[in-house]
């Protein structure tokens, strides 16, 4: 039975880049960026740091560590760990920072995420991604989850015009709601036809019905929630986590339905059960979710039990995943609209739901109506690992 | 001396063709008529080799063949023996004889004949003798368009003959008519009317003769001759000259829906010619480069009750047509083309070693505790999480049905784009596979449609070729 740190850790500081095509900038830049924001939001100074937790998935060579955070940063001689799992990076380098102060052994560290896509010098996220040179050797994202696609319509009997229809509205929502964003990377709103006539990257997904693929980095503050008050008046607990990952790949896992992901269950119920939440689509006040590609939101809908299964279409054409509907998801925009520079993201989306909890969105027409419970959420590799942290902004 | 023969046999011709009208028109000159076999892009000799093997074997269990020749004059690796990789392709047993035969379109013929006397001396029981080619003319040139690609192989056993060996003759000829030095990616002819008179008509009359007087026979005694010709007028010439009745007496030279393939193109003849045979019939075999090797064949009872799932006249009829010239130079290799998404993962000589099971025999794992069945192979069961308690199970003949699948318009090359990725699952057990479709008009794809594995190649990186399984569309319910 996993114990619980509920209300035991607090984030008292956070910053974001700006996402986007940054070719002027370095990783190291993006870091400074994002973590001097933390810094002075935190009102903490980096010496006080004792610890880091360092998300960066990307790498140009083997074997790179910390050394991006450090050199950056210039911190001093604490530990800086980095973390790599894929999409669920930046999310598992936050839990495992609020697990170390939860120990005991620190009390004040930092988890930073950089991402720096746009000097790899390719469109997408690349190919033949896997871990073996032979099996996986054309494998590619918008691949993997097209297979999905192709089999959730199926399952659920939508034709491929109704089940791209579903996808599109998601996308539609996440650039209206990123448009808002000065932060995001991308502040076009589209339309349906638009979504359904764009080139198709891995049928039956379309280019909009794919994420950003951008440079960033997003940093948080963590202190133990005791000493939380001393940072600011208004810090966010951590009420509940869960990380699971699926016992083989999907592609070669026996039996396996492509509708739904162990992993997702399994993550999300474990930070309801954390958090005390009974059901997510009444409690939740927001959700920030992986959409790295439509069908991934819709599936989360199910998964996470925000949506019956089977049933997330009629959610979408009602709008209750918009900012004015019952569960507001991906507010700023998503990974499809700010983008997703890969180690980044997780704490992007922990930046979104901390700072909507503390009343703080950078628009005040984007700002909802008086949250107290956020969920933020990865998922990541052929797709196999996902990571959930859930946020409330009183104790209890 | 023991008898020996033919016990099995199967060829490949593959799913591509190329309009010769299309070729003709590009270069402004007349076309020879019909079309040519051209490899798909993830084809080679290799691949073929195995292809062909693999309908040879059919139903027969691999592990009664002590040996594989393999005869070609494209191999993919010049050093390095490419019959070591096909017979684990083929899933043959390690403790078999396999040896490369090269340089020469008479190469196929030299391994045949290398075959018969092993199994006759007693040195091997059965042999598979596999020849493959794909040469390439000069663009504009006859052989451009008379080329073909493809691939037959025969089994030589000394029981449950189809066709027994009744006899061969040889004679050899120095003579620079048709060649390519170590540097060329094209091939060399000199004046035709030199090459075309005394090379290969003179030859071919004299090995035939030869082998007719040896054995006391006159050409009406032939019930098929098999005459492997560069083009039809020669084939006509020649059959005419040697008292063949064209009509009855000549096997279809395959010329002008296929073309010539090389050192397979006797082999893959002969294959047809035995699909299309009937008991007590005489097939005559001849082939030239640099002289002539003539066999004499007498097809036995066993021809009826054994039929090959796949004939090479139903290669013949599935077909897809290239679209363009262009195309066939790029599958060929001859116009560079980006290469798609780069790979990240560059191929390990010890990674490729090591997985050699599953990479190359196509095997998995069933448990032992629970039955179920798992590719790649597994030490810990999926099912029950049993720990080294498997066997391993070949799945390469498996059919299957598309799961799901996506057409992935950003990792294929820029020929080529569109790559087929696909989730299936394997025979009775649903054995769960992914891979790339190929010889596929990825428009067709369905859920649900079936599908069998074929051996390609996947891409070349770190100076090696790099092989593994793909889907390919069951058609007319026939597939091995």
């Amino acid at each position: 039975m996993m114990g619980s740190i509920k209300d035991q850790v607090a984030i008292v500081g956070m910053g974001c880049s700006k996402f986007g095509e940054r070719w002027e900038k370095g990783p190291e830049d993006l870091a400074i960026e994002a973590a001097y924001e933390a810094f002075e939001d935190a009102g903490i100074s980096k010496d006080d740091l004792e610890g880091c937790w360092f998300s960066q998935v990307m790498a140009p060579v083997i074997g790179v560590s910390g050394t991006v955070a450090v050199d950056s940063l210039k911190l001093g001689n604490i530990p800086v760990i980095r973390n790599e799992n894929w999409c669920a990076s930046g999310h598992i380098a936050l839990l495992e920072a609020c697990m170390a102060v939860a120990s005991g052994a620190y009390d004040l560290v930092m988890a930073l995420g950089v991402e720096k896509l746009k000097d790899t010098g390719f469109p997408g996220l690349g190919t033949g991604r896997g871990m073996h040179p032979v099996y996986e050797a054309r494998r590619t994202s918008p691949g993997s989850f097209g297979l999905i696609a192709q089999r959730y319509f199926k399952t659920y009997g939508l034709t491929v015009e109704e089940g791209r229809e579903a996808l599109a509205k998601i996308e539609v929502k996440n650039h209206d709601n990123g448009s808002l964003c000065p932060k995001a990377h991308f502040h076009n709103k589209i339309t349906v036809e638009q979504v359904l006539n764009a080139p198709i990257i891995a049928w039956p997904l379309g280019l909009f019905d794919c994420c950003g693929n951008s440079d960033g980095a997003a940093c948080a503050i963590v202190t133990t929630a005791e000493k939380a008050k001393n940072f600011r008046k208004d810090p966010i607990f951590l009420k509940g986590f869960g990380i699971s990952t699926d016992a083989m790949i999907p592609h070669f896992r026996p039996e396996f339905g492509w509708t739904s992901f162990d992993a997702l269950v399994t993550s999300s119920h474990k930070a309801y059960e954390m958090a005390g939440i009974k059901d997510p689509r009444k409690e939740l006040d927001l959700a920030e979710v992986h959409d790295c590609f439509s069908i991934t939101e819709l599936l989360i809908y199910e998964d996470f039990g925000f949506s019956p299964r089977g049933k997330a279409r009629e959610d979408i054409d009602a709008g209750f995943f918009t900012r004015e509907g019952g569960l507001p998801v991906n507010i700023d925009g998503g990974l499809k609209c700010f983008g997703h520079p890969i180690g980044a993201s997780g704490l992007r989306m922990t930046y979104e739901v901390y700072k909507q909890l503390q009343g703080k969105a950078d628009l005040p027409e984007r700002q909802i109506k008086n949250p107290r419970l956020g969920l933020a959420h990865t998922f990541g590799g052929p797709p196999q690992i996902s990571a959930v942290a859930i946020f409330g902004n009183e104790k209890g | 001396m023991a008898t020996v023969g033919i016990s099995a046999c199967g060829g490949y011709i593959p799913y591509l063709r190329l309009d010769r009208g299309v070729v003709a028109q590009i270069w402004g000159r007349h076309s020879i008529g019909g079309e040519r076999s051209v490899a798909n892009n993830d084809e080679d000799s290799i691949t073929m080799a195995v292809e062909a093997s693999r309908n040879c074997l059919g139903g027969q269990a691999p592990e009664q063949v002590d040996g594989l020749l393999f005869a070609t004059t494209t191999p993919p690796y010049k050093e390095k023996m490419n019959a070591s990789l096909i017979a684990a392709a083929a899933d043959l047993r390690r403790e078999i004889t396999t040896a490369d035969f090269a340089h020469s379109l008479r190469s196929g013929t030299a391994a045949l004949k290398a075959a018969f006397d092993s199994v006759k001396s007693g040195s091997m029981g059965n042999a598979l003798v596999v020849a493959s080619d794909s040469r390439i003319g000069y663009p504009r040139s006859d052989q451009e368009q008379a080329f073909g690609d493809g691939a037959g192989a025969i089994m030589v056993s000394s029981e449950n003959l189809l066709a027994t060996l009744e006899g061969g003759y040889s004679i050899c000829n120095e003579m620079m008519d048709v060649w390519r030095n170590p540097e060329d990616t094209f091939v060399r002819t000199w004046e035709s009317r030199f090459i075309l008179g005394e090379g290969y008509a003179s030859h071919m009359k004299e090995a035939v003769s030869g082998l007719l007087k040896k054995y006391g026979l006159g050409p009406k005694e032939i019930s098929k001759a098999i005459l492997p010709a560069p083009d039809s007028r020669s084939h006509k010439a020649l059959t005419k000259q040697l008292g063949f009745d064209i009509k009855t007496q000549v096997q279809d030279p395959l010329l002008s829906n296929v073309g010539h393939c090389g050192a397979a193109h006797p082999l893959l003849m002969l294959v047809d010619a035995l699909e299309e045979a009937s008991p007590g019939d005489m097939l005559l075999l001849a082939n030239y480069a640099d002289g002539a090797d003539a066999m004499l064949f007498k097809v036995t009872d066993e021809i009826e009750t054994k039929k090959n799932q796949r004939r090479v006249k139903d290669y013949i009829k599935e077909k897809a047509l290239l679209p363009s010239y262009a195309r066939f130079l790029s599958y060929k290799g001859l116009v560079e083309t980006a290469p798609g998404e780069p790979f990240r993962l560059m191929p390990s000589a010890t990674v490729s070693w090591r997985d050699r099971k599953t990479i190359l025999r196509c095997h998995g794992s069933r448990c032992n505790a629970c039955g179920k069945t798992t590719f790649p192979i597994q030490r810990v069961c999926y099912h029950c999480h049993a720990k080294d308690n498997f066997d391993e199970v070949p799945i390469s003949h498996l059919k299957g049905e598309v799961f799901t699948f996506t057409l992935d318009n950003l990792a294929g090359r820029s020929d080529d784009p569109v790559v087929v990725q696909t989730i299936a699952d394997l025979g009775e057990d649903k054995i769960r596979f992914y891979g790339m479709m190929t010889d596929c008009d990825p428009s067709e794809v369905r859920l649900g449609m079936p599908v069998s594995l074929t051996f390609r190649r996947i891409y070349d990186g770190a100076g090696m070729h790099n092989y593994f399984w793909k889907f390919r569309p069951v058609r007319n319910g026939r597939s091995e």
